[in-house]
């Protein structure tokens, strides 16, 4: 610890050098952040689906509706505590390049079943009151500057409404959540949807059904199926993890390109910061020489070069996460392509390690090279 | 003529000794040869994407769909509609018929074979005259399928990205059996990545009765294009919207292909800056080693723009270096190389291979080149600022 200032000494004493190699590491992290920050926004809340729910949807493909029919018997299915529908609605807001998920749903059990979305008690009650009230996302009431009270028109894509194309609805709840909650979605009622819809009565999208015990999902998954094997309409039932694994792996694998753009960032780094060490350390050779001569340790004299690269390395991460942190906390890069985007504590926690072991790697070779230094070589070098 | 020799010979001079110097201008270049290499792929993901999805396009023809809908999956109207449309002025006509398909265009899961995931395949239910349409369907093995039987065939893209679409094969999936008998290609368009059947199988299996979601139809001539619109759009019979199909695909790549683009430049910029401020150790240093020959040459007489451009050069020599390389590695490692994704319009599969452009290349190297320019320019003003008798003294 005593010899701190001298590392600190040895960092100031080339001012331009150790700024242009913190300011590179500081970018390279913002970058290590903002490509996480992508991978979690395409993992579409894999980590976070609930392992106690299920989803049923139509064997051939989600596209195909199921009869509502089919709720009771789930409902008295063996180990499925609670069910509920929900229908993809489609649709869009003003233009047709404003899409978000549209869904109708049934608002009492849908609110059990997802106790993630967090909603006034007042506010459900209200929705429940009125039969073309709608439940949004706070991202979403934010994006277009909705407010509990408005009556928003929604173009039909799908399902065209009675009259006309443009369903209405109010605005009676706004949900929040954890930053690891889509706040983007507009939930409204399917009561009103299947009686204002032009055709397909009596049908849903899929089914969202909670077990009892999370280790039997697939054998209560295989009792389900099977209730309706044979059928004009057969289903397929999975994990809701399961299904939003299957969902991202469609969109392709983000994480391993973000994962392969990181490692070519990392490693023109680390040579960076390598070769600034190396140079240090090649400057100072006499330096290093008396030091030794005046009995410094080949240990101390290893952890006094590593310090260093140490140093500069966690000071760079460190400050480059802690802004793109507040870039990202502040929304500085939202968009509407990505519902979820949040920076989170284990990606920071690994952030820190990554400086670390740039600056370890980095100060390996020159530290070896310091240590190994002969007093008597060194000193004749000049 | 005298300056430029000047020029010319210390430019030289800091080029072939780059050699010398090869820990730390290793480091340069390793640093823009990675941006480049980023900057490359990236952007090749969405040439690619939009390429599969651009090439389907054709001018002479026209896609009908319900108005208000956004893609063919969400449209639909009744078969007598479609008998309607299919009756305008200005489509192509052979003998009596016209050279329209009345479509339907569904989702069939399928395991993805590289993940072993279920993938949305799109299954496109057509009429014969949509190979009169769409002329540039070749059958690429097997055979073609028998309207009015449930044989059907698959895209070539279709059958390399997803297991269970073999040619001989049998899809089974609810109350949906399709015997494959035929690959196809389709210019390497997004047509790949379909199956096609009969539309008359889809209507009894999907249960639509007699009802289709979109009439691909070609015209005479482009220029009739709005002939056919107006008489269409303005028939009180019909709600519907016409446009030409490359106009169709082309927006429905916009999303992604921005969407790709604006990670890419993102990610190319922050890198960047990251690549030049390595890009400008390196040239300090290398103004530093040579502090003494640089005052020498000043000593001599050489001019302080001949120095500067020097500098710069070397710079420039580092970046391109890193340009090509980067470029060049893009280039081997990415282009053709063969992936699927989500069509966000449609939640159907496109598969598609990245592109490595010439157009990238050069956007490449001139991005490398750029990188160069800023990282050589401040240790550059330095070395022509360099006091001659202070730095000859040192050492």
């Amino acid at each position: 610890m005593k010899f701190l200032p001298l590392v600190w000494r040895n960092l100031l004493r080339r001012k331009v050098r150790t700024t242009f190699t913190l300011l590179s590491i500081f970018v390279a992290f913002i970058l290590y952040a903002f490509l996480m920050t992508i991978r979690t926004a395409f993992s579409m809340g894999v980590e976070v689906a609930g392992v106690d729910r299920l989803m049923m949807m139509h064997k051939v493909s989600l596209i195909q509706l199921l009869p509502i029919s089919y709720l009771r018997d789930i409902q008295s299915t063996p180990g499925v505590v609670l069910a509920s529908h929900s229908t993809w609605f489609g649709g869009t807001y003003q233009d047709k390049a404003n899409q978000f998920a549209v869904i109708a749903v049934d608002p009492e059990p849908q609110l059990k079943l997802y106790p993630e979305f967090k909603v006034p008690d007042e506010q459900v009650k209200a929705l429940l009151a009125d039969r073309q009230g709608a439940m949004v996302g706070r991202a979403l009431a934010d994006r277009y500057g909705w407010k509990i009270g408005d009556r928003v028109p929604i173009q039909a894509t799908i399902w065209e409404p009675k009259e006309g194309s443009t369903w209405y609805f109010n605005i009676v709840g706004i949900y929040d959540g954890e930053p690891t909650v889509d706040k983007t979605n507009f939930f409204f009622r399917y009561d009103y949807f299947d009686e204002n819809r032009r055709g397909a009565y009596g049908t849903v999208g899929w089914y969202i059904i909670r077990i009892d015990d999370p280790s039997q999902s697939a054998q209560i998954a295989a009792r389900l199926d099977a209730q309706f094997a044979n059928s004009s309409t057969e289903t397929k039932t999975s994990t809701e993890k399961a299904f939003l694994q299957g969902f991202v792996n469609q969109v392709g694998d983000v994480g391993a390109i973000m994962v392969a753009i990181l490692v070519a960032v990392l490693f023109s780094i680390l040579l960076v910061v390598a070769n600034t060490m190396m140079q240090s350390v090649r400057e100072r050779t006499s330096e290093l020489a008396v030091f030794k001569t005046l009995g410094f340790s080949n240990g101390l004299v290893l952890r006094l070069v590593m310090a260093e690269s140490l140093f500069m390395a966690i000071i760079g991460g460190v400050l480059g996460l802690a802004v793109a942190w507040v870039l990202v906390s502040a929304g500085g890069f939202n968009s509407a392509f990505l519902p979820v985007f949040v920076l989170r504590g284990r990606d920071i926690a690994v952030g820190i390690f990554l400086c670390t072991l740039l600056g370890t790697l980095a100060g390996a070779l020159p530290a070896m090279a310091a240590m190994r230094l002969r007093i008597t070589d060194a000193l004749r070098r000049n | 003529v005298r300056w430029l020799a000047q020029t010319l010979a210390v430019a030289s001079i800091s080029i072939r000794t780059i050699p010398q110097r090869l820990s730390s201008s290793i480091v340069a270049i390793v640093g823009i040869a990675g941006v480049v290499i980023v900057f490359v792929a990236v952007l090749s993901i969405g040439e690619g994407f939009q390429a599969a999805m651009t090439s389907a396009g054709s001018p002479t023809r026209v896609l009908v769909m319900r108005s208000g809908a956004d893609s063919e999956m969400t449209s639909g109207f009744n078969g007598a509609e479609a008998d309607v449309i299919k009756q305008a002025p200005g489509l192509l006509r052979n003998g009596n018929l016209p050279v329209a398909s009345s479509e339907l265009y569904v989702l069939v899961d399928r395991n993805k074979r590289s993940t072993g995931t279920p993938a949305n395949v799109p299954l496109r239910g057509i009429e014969p005259a949509a190979f009169q349409a769409r002329d540039e369907i070749q059958i690429a093995q097997g055979r073609n399928f028998t309207f009015g039987t449930n044989e059907a065939i698959v895209g070539v893209a279709a059958n390399r990205q997803f297991e269970g679409v073999e040619l001989g094969s049998e899809l089974k999936s609810g109350e949906l059996t399709l015997k494959i008998v035929g690959l196809f290609t389709a210019n390497g368009s997004v047509a790949e990545t379909e199956i096609w059947c009969d539309s008359r199988l889809i209507q009894g299996v999907y249960r639509r009765g007699n009802s289709y979601q979109s009439v691909l139809a070609r015209l005479d001539s482009p220029a009739s294009f709005d002939t056919f619109k107006d008489w269409v759009t303005s028939n009180p019979q019909l709600n519907v919207q016409v446009r030409r199909e490359s106009e169709y695909y082309a927006a429905q790549s916009t999303t992604m292909t921005s969407l790709i683009r604006g990670v890419g430049y993102t990610i190319a910029a922050l890198m960047g800056i990251a690549a030049v401020f390595g890009a400008i150790l390196t040239m300090y240093t290398a103004v530093a080693s040579r502090t003494h020959e640089i005052a020498t040459l000043r000593a001599l007489g050489f001019n302080t723009i001949s120095v500067l451009v020097s500098v710069l050069a070397e710079s420039l020599a580092l970046a391109a270096l890193g340009g090509l390389a980067g470029g060049l590695l893009a280039y081997v490692a990415f282009n053709g190389y063969q992936t699927s994704t989500m069509n966000f319009q449609t939640f159907s599969q496109v598969a598609f291979a990245f592109r490595v452009t010439p157009q990238l290349l050069t956007t490449g190297l001139i991005y490398a080149l750029t990188m160069g320019l800023i990282g050589g320019l401040f240790p550059a003003i330095r070395a022509a600022r360099l006091p001659i008798s202070s730095a000859l003294r040192e050492l």
